[in-house]
């Protein structure tokens, strides 16, 4: 034994982070947004596939196309980055590793989500 | 991070085998050994018991083995009949009861080894400490403010009803040692059996501090560890569903919020 505290102690830590439901909550919001925004993805996809570009550079103009991939990137991506925080709270223990890894899958997610619509928005807005 | 695999310590070996002399129909025990006084590390031992003089359960086969064969073989054991839970053990991998457990469920040779993923204190005693003061923590008695009545706790035949598949549990563990969330994060995270226990007090109508319990489960490691893995369910060996109770708590977490 390393320290001398009694369990009860150890088991009550700082005390409850009086969070952690809307976390829960968000990533299950998150995950029916995604049936019909990943069903629409799919059909658009597989309909477009043997186009030209300029074919899909036209679908992806009309307004419906360019909003509901937008929004199927900002959905898919934050219900990713949910989900990875509950993969390193699982798995990684150390604190400063931990921290590391939210800052890294963060700042990934954010970046992903930024190239993806802004190139949305370049092509739905561009000549 | 989570670990994988036993640490050098922990790996274990072959240990002897006790024949079952001038007996025609034996069954092979293997029990898992540790000594904390030797130094060694963990061994398996195999006993061959005479089956035609034993009992129909696991505890009895290893009370013959204690009492015939290895006297040092050391358990945990009362009452024999499935209510006090102290004879939770892993059996042929599954956590369960040795006294409700039948030999003649298992097919060939029982492989009997101690709850998994916790520290041993010996053979197959786990220490507990852990999971005793995780119950502790969520106060698991009847909190009130109103003036105490003259005579009892009035409840409905309904509110009654909704401890029905809560107050059975017998605390053994077999539910908290089975579920890998509970391996991985076992010092922060309460497990099935501490929750089911939690909701036994939030859905009891006599008891005035629901609020108060909900906010000290209020987070990220002490309820939602839970991934929904249903091995608690699987394991109970009272038919209760841990997991459907975490799902209550959740709900009510939720539903708190308006």
């Amino acid at each position: 034994m390393t320290d001398m505290k009694t369990p009860l102690a150890k088991v009550h830590g700082f005390g409850s982070a009086k969070e952690g439901t809307h976390h829960w909550w968000l990533q299950r919001v998150t995950a029916i947004a995604n049936i019909p925004l990943v069903i629409f993805m799919v059909i658009s996809f597989v309909g477009n596939v043997g186009k030209s570009h300029a074919e899909w550079v036209a679908w992806l103009k009309q307004p419906m196309a360019s909003v509901l991939v937008i929004l199927f990137v900002a959905n898919f991506v934050y219900h990713m980055r949910l989900g990875l925080q509950v993969l390193v709270e699982d798995y990684v223990h150390d604190h400063g590793t931990k921290v590391a890894s939210m800052l890294v899958i963060t700042f990934a997610c954010v970046l992903i989500a930024a190239l993806s619509i802004f190139s949305v928005l370049r092509i739905a807005f561009g000549g | 991070m989570a670990e994988f695999s036993l640490p050098k310590n922990s790996r274990i070996g072959k240990g002897k085998t006790v024949k079952a002399e001038g007996a025609s129909n034996t069954r092979d025990f293997h029990v898992y050994r540790w000594n904390p006084d030797d130094g060694e590390n963990p061994r398996m031992d195999t006993f061959e018991v005479d089956m035609d003089n034993c009992g129909p359960m696991v505890l009895d086969a290893l009370i013959k083995i204690k009492n015939e064969m290895d006297s040092t073989v050391t358990f945990r054991r009362s009452c024999r009949e499935g209510v006090c839970g102290s004879c939770a053990m892993n059996i042929n991998g599954k956590n369960g009861l040795a006294c409700t457990t039948a030999i003649e469920d298992a097919k060939g040779a029982v492989s009997i080894t101690p709850l998994p993923h916790q520290e041993v204190v010996k053979d197959l005693v786990p220490d507990l400490s852990n999971f005793y003061a995780q119950y502790a923590s969520i106060k698991p008695w009847m909190q009130t403010q109103s003036t105490t009545p003259e005579k009892e706790r009035l409840q409905s035949r309904e509110d009654r009803e909704k401890l029905d598949g809560l107050y059975e549990c017998i605390l053994c563990a077999c539910c908290s040692t089975s579920c890998p969330s509970y391996w991985w994060n076992g010092d922060k995270y309460l497990g099935p059996a501490v929750l089911l226990q939690a909701y036994r007090w939030l859905i009891d109508s006599r008891d005035e501090a629901t609020g108060d319990r909900l906010d000290d489960l209020e987070d990220p490691f002490r309820l939602y560890r839970c991934h929904t893995i249903m091995n608690c369910a699987n394991a109970c060996p009272k038919g209760l569903n841990p997991a459907k109770a975490i799902a209550e708590i959740k709900k009510m977490m939720v539903e708190r919020k308006g």
